[in-house]
């Protein structure tokens, strides 16, 4: 299929119609108001059905009974509407339904405000809702990204039954890029297995249900929804690895789109001859501890950087297990981190801990903006000059086997 | 050309915009990559609005940018809020209908159009935000000048009347890109 420009939000709202999802439940609220919008125009062209819930309390018992009943469903919200379905996904996850949430992130605390940010990152991956229990946890930092990782959310959700969050910031809903889609129109409908209450007329009949009064009994339930996360942390971790096949000095660690200002930052100070990677966590739950530890023990100082004001880097650290020290440099409250000032962190951080540009010429200076500030190396040049901005982007995906 | 980056600015409902979108498209039709991204607030119609556009051979890395190579704008707290952030050497193009000051960045292009008054010839006022496109469009080598005009048709194709005044708004705005830059050189 062609490429199309479309919006963030409106191209999540397509990729659940192409992953065959035919049924949402939502509320607006900014900055993603633009998928409900979408939804409302094409599921029912489509014969699907767009429910504006009363609040986001009710959405979220919306897809907990549409996905009891064994259909796919979709649900997004926004920061504070995230945590107002926080009950009814707790139920969910008990209940091993398969059901699929986005939440484009604003900031907060409180209403906190409409612009992007990256601070529903321990809600999503640690602490969503009470009870023990994990949701799959999907990190876009592009619009093609956010497309592939809604129609994957289906998949794993399915796979696994088990809720799964695809979680942008507002920057991913509201910016246009260029997206291509999978050629199937509306995907195959979701399969009832042996679980779904489809009318027990002729069957033996099934209980969709999230009390357990009998200790017991809930244990072993608890015991089962922890292996089941061990399958899916064994099988699901994904994460990009950006300039980090030559050695490097200095280890990125950023998630969505901040790992794209971090890319740009990283090219510019590449091309003055500095050695940076960058790690970036495609699911941020599972997180990949692994793979970001064998990065972390190949630089000699890490950096993590956020739009919050530090919630990723615990997992990084948990990572590091104390190997290297941790630098963090974030901003909050809708102010994003510009490649300048990330420039200029990197910088200093690269100054604090002695780490000089190896010895050698590199191609002219790239200016992204301010000035560049001279930096020490005043070694003539002997090798001839590095690859400029010709050079192929070094950027691998990876996924553990 | 490796990689550009467009900031437009002006008030909501202007069509910088609009404008972003035609030049994301035309550059996308001519197989680059792009990024749109609008400055999204707590603002209303009559606010200040504005888009950056990335456009890159390989992918754009950050779509946000604090400075750009190019600045069009069309009101006078967008110039004095970003006219300082444009790099060195870069554009900027200024509607001079709006603006009266003058950007004090002796070290880029900078190129005063009566935007209104020129899309009023073409035939809407309307049309002044296509005016300030056709000046980027003709000054710089991003895209062609046929593309953009089929994607202003296409945008339109539902408002079919409205094409050739549009159309005509971005050729005048073109031509004057052309002078400017035969001028530089």
């Amino acid at each position: 299929m062609a490429r199309v420009l479309m919006k963030g939000n409106e191209a999540i709202g397509e990729a659940a119609i192409r992953a065959g999802c035919l049924h949402f439940f939502g509320y607006p609220i900014t900055p993603q108001s633009e998928v409900p919008e979408y939804l409302a125009k094409r599921l029912p062209e489509l014969g699907g059905q767009y429910v504006q819930a009363e609040s986001e309390v009710a959405a979220s018992n919306m897809i907990y009974g549409s996905a009891g009943v064994g259909i796919r469903v979709l649900t997004t919200s926004s920061s504070p509407g995230i945590s107002l379905m926080a009950e009814g996904i707790s139920y969910i996850a008990a209940c091993e339904l398969p059901v699929v949430i986005v939440n484009i992130m604003r900031s907060g605390p409180g209403l906190g405000g409409i612009l992007p940010a990256q601070s529903d990152y321990l809600q999503a991956t640690k602490g969503m809702a009470h009870g023990d229990f994990h949701l799959i946890v999907l990190a876009p930092s592009s619009v093609q990204e956010a497309v592939d990782m809604v129609i994957l959310a289906f998949e794993l959700a399915e796979k696994y039954r088990n809720p799964t969050m695809v979680i942008g910031d507002g920057m991913i809903g509201q910016m246009m890029e260029p997206v291509e889609f999978p050629d199937q129109e509306i995907g195959p409908p979701l399969d009832p297995g042996d679980w779904a209450l489809t009318g027990c007329k002729g069957r033996e009949k099934r209980i969709v249900n999230s009390l357990y009064l009998d200790p017991e009994e809930c244990n072993q339930q608890n015991i089962r929804l922890e292996k089941k996360w061990e399958k899916i942390t064994k099988a699901e971790q994904r994460w990009e690895e950006y300039k980090c096949d030559k050695p490097y000095d200095l280890l990125i660690c950023a998630f969505g789109m901040v790992s794209r200002i971090c890319k740009t930052a990283i090219d510019s100070l590449s091309e003055e001859g500095y050695r940076i990677g960058l790690f970036r966590p495609m699911t941020v739950n599972p997180f990949p501890y692994d793979a970001c530890a064998k990065l972390v023990k190949k630089s000699k100082r890490v950096l993590d950087v956020e739009m919050n004001m530090g919630q990723m880097i615990q997992d990084v650290r948990l990572a590091a297990e104390g190997s290297k020290p941790i630098e963090f440099f974030g901003k909050a409250g809708g102010v994003v981190p510009s490649p300048d000032e990330v420039i200029d962190e990197i910088r200093k951080v690269m100054k604090k801990a002695g780490i000089k540009k190896p010895k050698k010429k590199t191609s002219p200076k790239k200016k992204i903006g301010t000035a560049a500030k001279k930096k020490t190396s005043k070694k003539t040049a002997k090798k001839s000059a590095a690859k400029s901005s010709g050079s192929p982007k070094r950027s691998k995906i990876r996924r553990k086997r | 050309m490796a990689e550009t980056e467009v900031l437009m600015a002006g008030f909501g409902g202007q069509g910088m915009l609009l404008s972003g979108k035609l030049l994301a498209y035309a550059a996308m039709k001519k197989g680059m990559e792009v990024s749109w991204l609008p400055s999204y607030g707590p603002e209303m119609r009559g606010g200040t609005a504005n888009v950056t556009v990335c456009i890159a051979e390989k992918a754009v890395a950050s779509p946000y940018i604090t400075f750009p190579r190019a600045l069009l704008v069309m009101n006078q707290p967008s110039l004095e809020k970003f006219a300082p952030k444009v790099k060195p050497g870069g554009l900027i193009v200024v509607n001079r209908s709006l603006v009266p000051i003058d950007a004090d960045r002796p070290d880029c292009t900078v190129i005063y159009i009566p935007a209104n008054e020129v899309a009023k010839e073409a035939g809407t006022a309307r049309a002044a935000n296509l005016v300030m496109l056709g000046v980027y469009v003709g000054w710089s080598d991003v895209v062609d000048e046929e593309t953009t005009i089929k994607m202003i048709e296409k945008q339109f194709a539902s408002k079919a009347k409205f094409i050739p005044a549009n159309v005509a708004a971005f050729k005048k705005g073109y031509e004057e890109g052309v002078k400017a830059r035969g001028d530089a050189k």
